[in-house]
């Protein structure tokens, strides 16, 4: 029988298999932030253990660091500790850091990619759930947590238990202003955060395969967010093309050698999937969240949802507990949400074809009166991208903030926090209770309703905006 | 790591669904480079609210947690875990776990036992009606007692053999170095390369 994608690259990467026991996998490319780390390090320490292959190791400062005045030291001297616990680390271990200041600092997840360090069929991990994002490329990317990324330092390889494959097929194609954040949105609304539960997902069909790598990244990345393990999408034409010439993919014959392996790199057609999910991707709309899990969330046509009508008694009582946590009634058009604050960025939504989607809509407008918009690129080369097209001025121009490049609010560990019971839309991946500041309210949204929102100070699509005079 | 077989104490029942990382541990307190003395962040905004459970005197000194379905989803950050053990906390129950996290506790020393959800909820009113219920989790037996409650929980065979024989995942791995050398030798040249530093 034949094997799907994730197979072939699990099986490619058994060190050892014995019955009864996790697969050692080896480990291409190890991703370190300064966050999950610091323990990790001391562990090696402690055991007087050195990092095997720091060759295959990189680090960034993207949790803790600050957006603003970024070329003076960090002001919180408890994210400073950080930071600079990192650097020391690195520094003693003989990791390449890419540090605030550097040209390829940025969020681990942007980092990677734009390197073309993420490559098809490798492995990848991170001491961050949002390493799924790498899978874009056809690698198979998960998150870790400390005890594993002191694992990894130390061994390279990691003991995991062989997952359960599934298939989501996502045919058709999207409309316009439809975009790849609705489409995961959708996903998860429809299958819940615990539906990826033990799974590795392949994103397959014609609406997958007509996205760009950026979009790509999008879908990959919120895959934790249903629970799954990890999720890739085979390599085409279109990953080709966004890794050719970069600066850590392979070059010459080893480029020809490369591409050679990786257009073996699709299921097979007789391969068999432990579980399959379909998805019309004509019929989605834009795609926003009430409550307080991905999952929560309606069309942005729609309305906040009655807890009552809600079939199961836990998702009942959870409706009922985010309604009171969010500040809103049952029944109230999405649309007439107001929002204080507007977020562009994070590794779902902070990468070029990002800005320059919100930018083109907020090109020529203004920011509503009352509404703040902040702009994060997702890494230090994004900015500058960005800049070398303009972005920056359209976005200043309409009034937006535009800031330098990291988590941000995110997660709010660096001074971009809500207040308490403040209101965003978030291009970010979770609207958990206090994820963007404590007592904050966050709606997910693609980065179209972003920017539409900032314009209206309500939750909006493009579509309903006034034309520019 | 401590070896984990049988353990025996009062639980919390934490009526809650979907109760991620960033509940369990607020980023502002990440921050930290130890590894331990994040008990102060566990559940931290939860916890201003006087008529949360784990405020409630009566279950003080509670070692194990009765919670609801996918309990620790979100992000991977294994502060979760060592919160929750600092906390006093050395079992979790729930229906469902998250992946990372349940990892996670595999190798902190944290048991997760997975149950039906019918026993979440059997083993919630048991507690309610008496906070001083003992509760037994037996890894031995992959079992959970309280009262006349008997009940199979569910954990994969090598992290409960890792358990109960106190094992360190990182020197096993690094019992099979020569295949990893082996394995090295055979990557192709065109792998992505990070460093050197
Ligand atoms: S942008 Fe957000 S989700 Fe992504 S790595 Fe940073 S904190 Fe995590």
């Amino acid at each position: 029988m034949g094997r799907t994608l994730a197979e072939k690259v699990w099986d490619e990467h058994v060190v050892r298999h014995a019955d009864g026991e996790p697969d050692l996998l080896y480990i291409d490319l190890h991703l370190v932030h300064e966050v999950t780390s610091p323990q990790a390090f001391e562990g090696l320490r402690l055991a007087g253990r050195t990092v095997r292959r720091p060759d295959l190791t990189l680090a960034t400062e993207d949790h803790n660091v600050p957006t603003l005045d970024v070329d003076k030291p960090i002001a919180d001297p408890v994210s400073r500790t950080q930071v600079e616990t990192l650097r020391r680390n690195c520094d003693e271990f003989g990791v390449r850091l890419h540090s605030l200041g550097d040209v390829e600092q940025g969020i681990v997840h942007v980092v990677g990619p734009q390197l073309g360090l993420t490559q098809p069929g490798t492995t990848v991990v991170c001491g961050d759930s949002h390493t799924s994002t790498h899978g874009a490329f056809g690698a198979l990317a998960f998150g870790i947590g400390t005890s594993e990324v002191e694992h990894v330092l130390a061994t390279q390889t990691l003991p995991q238990a062989r997952p359960k494959t599934m298939a989501v097929t996502v045919d058709g194609t999207l409309p316009d202003g439809v975009t790849a954040k609705d489409l995961v949105l959708t996903l998860i609304a429809t299958v819940g955060t615990g539906g990826g539960q033990g799974y590795v997902v392949e994103y397959r069909g014609e609406a997958i395969r007509a996205l760009s790598m950026e979009a790509r990244m999008t879908i990959c990345n919120m895959s934790i967010e249903w629970g799954a393990k990890a999720g890739l999408i085979a390599p085409d034409e279109t990953t080709l093309a966004y890794l050719e010439g970069r600066t850590r993919a392979p070059k010459g014959d080893e480029w020809d050698a490369a591409v050679t392996y990786w257009r073996g790199l699709v299921t097979d057609d007789d391969a068999e999937f432990d579980r399959e999910v379909v998805l019309d991707a004509s019929a989605m709309t834009p795609f926003v969240t009430w409550g307080t899990n991905p999952g929560q969330g309606v069309p942005l046509g729609g309305s906040v949802p009655d807890p009552a009508d809600f079939a199961e008694e836990s998702d009942r009582v959870a409706a009922e507990k985010a309604l009171v946590y969010m500040g809103l009634e049952a029944g109230t058009p999405m649309r007439e949400i107001e929002v204080d604050t507007v977020f562009v960025g994070s590794c779902t939504n902070g990468r070029i074809e990002d800005l320059r989607a919100a930018a083109e809509i907020v090109r020529g407008r203004t920011v509503a009166d009352g509404t703040r918009m902040l702009v994060v690129p997702g890494s230090a080369r994004v900015r500058l991208h960005a800049e070398d097209e303009g972005l920056d001025i359209v976005f200043k121009d309409a009034g937006a903030e535009w800031r330098g490049a990291g988590c941000s609010m995110c997660l709010g560990m660096n001074p971009d926090q809500l207040t308490p019971g403040e209101r965003s839309a978030s291009t970010s991946n979770r609207n958990f209770e206090g994820r963007q500041g404590k007592g904050g309210r966050t709606h997910l949204v693609s980065p179209l309703v972003a920017a539409a929102t900032a314009i209206t100070g309500r939750l909006a699509s493009p579509a309903d905006l006034p034309a520019r005079d | 790591m401590d070896k984990v077989t049988v353990h025996a104490g009062r639980a919390l029942p934490l009526r809650r669904s979907n109760v991620d990382t960033d509940q369990i541990i607020p980023a502002e307190y990440l921050k930290r480079v130890t590894r331990t003395g994040f008990e102060d962040g566990l559940f931290a905004a939860w916890r201003k609210d006087p008529s949360f459970v784990l405020n409630q005197p009566e279950y003080d000194g509670a070692s194990v947690l009765v919670a609801g379905p996918d309990f620790g989803t979100g992000s991977s950050r294994e502060h979760a875990v060592w919160a929750l053990m600092d906390h006093g906390f050395r079992v979790v129950i729930s229906a469902r776990f998250a992946d990372i996290f349940r990892g996670n506790s595999g190798k902190a020393g944290l048991l997760t036992a997975c149950v039906e959800p019918d026993v979440v909820e059997r083993l919630w009113q048991l507690v309610e009606a008496d906070p001083a219920t003992e509760v037994v989790v037996d890894l031995e037996q992959r079992e959970v007692r309280a009262g006349d409650l008997v009940a199979s929980f569910e954990i994969d065979g090598y992290t409960r053999w890792r358990l109960l024989e106190g094992l360190d995942d990182i020197g096993i791995t690094l019992s099979h170095d020569d295949q990893i050398s082996e394995y090295e030798a055979t990557r192709p040249s065109w792998k992505p390369v990070a460093g050197p530093a």
